[in-house]
């Protein structure tokens, strides 16, 4: 068993040398993270404010789906996914089983709730007072729901980072669409996985220290955005 | 007198939450503004003096009855985004959106499609007028309750309309700053050669006679008496 210090010059030799094998698996985690909290995004975001703005019959049930969801296994949604892509799935056709952009449809239904259920509770926290006072300032109803939207975005921003993170760090999804075929669906995850496999401890610990740096990283860019507005 | 805001036969109720039960917020058979009026409405917590501005404001419709300006109910055509750009109200709780003092000055002014730089100068000039263009930069969490107010009332003030509506504008705020918002107050009438229509609610009868000329009453969300001020 390798120790913590093995794994640390683990670590400290794979980024110094820029290792090929660690660099393509960081960069291909990075890019379904990012589609994958984008494309979320897009829809968990508008999602999110139209479900803690408008009173529509069943409200109350979709909020506690939403929230329920926030808690779904990563490898049921794994298992879903596969289900429709696989050759005799609904989506087989599509061909993109065992595809990068396979997962990120998989991790896109991974974090649609969280952006969806994060955004709501922005909106819905934020919403009362500064409508009210938007209003009374003369704004009209889309400038006070713009204004409402834009108070929110410090909570807004919360959710696309717990959802960047919640897909760079997950396993399910990317192991049961993608396959973890090297040189074409290995993430840093599923190579964690890989090696723990093959008992090459210090290399996966490794790994696992690259890729918290890299989401350490990421938040510190995602605080410094929060942080640049005047509060 | 030719009423400039009139309320006529207007019935407003919430309901409980507990029981359901309809409550009366407000029930008025007439009111009526006069142009370069200065009213202020004195009753307890809970008299429907919030409720009363708010209607005033266009922010809540009545059950029942009509809230009219210049004569015409702007209720009847939809949404009254025009009439509430005329009545601008301070609301009792003092919410300052998260960006600088000045971006807060220059909000109201930019949705009424103000351009940028001519709301920036209209704000700065409103924030040197009340003493405050030292705080232009600083965020909402910089300040104190009672520069917060300020702020809120510069707010309103920018926007230079003939009506303003204030909410209980001192409410927890120290006597230095009480003094500095209603020696505001005052100015503005003056500098609109006294035609702006000024009401406001509050608590403080005292308040009531130093800033206006008529003071109505209310208790239960009815009007007990109204009478000039000494």
């Amino acid at each position: 068993m390798q120790t913590i210090g093995d794994a640390l010059r683990n670590a400290l030799h794979l980024v110094l040398t820029l290792d090929p094998g660690v660099r393509e698996y960081a960069l291909r985690s990075l890019l379904i993270a990012t589609v994958a909290t984008g494309v979320a995004s897009l829809i968990g975001i508008p999602l999110g404010v139209f479900i803690a703005e408008r009173d529509f019959r069943g409200r109350r049930a979709v909020v506690t789906i939403t929230n329920t969801l926030l808690a779904l296994p990563t490898v049921v949604v794994g298992l879903v996914v596969y289900t429709f892509l696989s050759r005799s799935g609904p989506l087989g056709g599509l061909h993109l089983l065992f595809t990068v952009p396979g997962i990120m449809i998989g991790e896109v239904f991974l974090v649609l709730p969280i952006v969806t259920a994060f955004t709501l509770s922005a909106v819905a926290r934020t919403d009362r007072d500064v409508r009210t006072t938007a209003l009374a300032l003369g704004a009209s109803p889309t400038q006070a729901l713009r204004t409402v939207v834009s108070e929110s975005r410090f909570g807004v921003l919360a959710a696309i980072i717990a959802a960047y993170g919640r897909v760079v760090s997950e396993v399910g999804v990317a192991t049961i669409v993608g396959g973890n075929a090297d040189r074409f669906t290995r993430t840093m995850t599923t190579s964690i996985v890989l090696n723990v496999d093959m008992g090459n401890f210090g290399l996966a610990l490794g790994i696992g220290i690259v890729l918290l740096t890299i989401s350490l990283s990421i938040n510190v860019v995602f605080q410094s955005l929060q942080g640049g507005t005047a509060e | 007198m030719t009423a400039l805001l009139a309320l006529h036969e207007v019935l407003r109720t919430y309901k409980e939450r507990r029981s359901n039960r309809p409550i009366q917020a407000l029930k008025i058979a007439s009111l009526e503004f006069a142009r370069g009026e200065t009213a202020a409405i004195v009753g307890p917590n809970g008299s429907g003096k919030s409720t009363l501005l708010e209607m005033l404001a266009f922010l809540r419709p009545p059950d029942q009855g009509r809230v009219v300006l210049d004569g015409h109910d702007p209720w009847l055509a939809g949404d009254p985004v025009e009439a509430r750009r005329r009545c601008p109200l301070l609301l009792q709780r003092t919410v300052l959106f998260k960006t600088t003092v000045l971006g807060n000055v220059m909000s109201g002014l930019q949705f009424r499609g103000v351009p940028r730089g001519r709301a920036r100068q209209r704000a700065e000039e409103t924030l040197s007028q009340l003493g405050l263009a030292a705080l232009s930069n600083r965020g909402p969490r910089e300040l104190s309750g009672g520069e917060r107010r300020r702020v809120a009332l510069a707010r309103i003030l920018a926007l230079a309309g003939d009506i303003l509506l204030l909410d209980e504008p001192t409410a927890h705020v120290d006597e230095d700053n009480t003094a500095l918002i209603e020696d505001a107050i005052r100015r503005l009438h003056v500098a609109a050669d006294g035609q702006s229509t000024v009401i406001l609610a509050t608590h403080d009868s005292q308040q009531a006679a130093r800033l206006a000329q008529r003071v109505i009453r209310l208790s239960k969300g009815e009007i007990t008496s109204m009478q000039a001020s000494p």
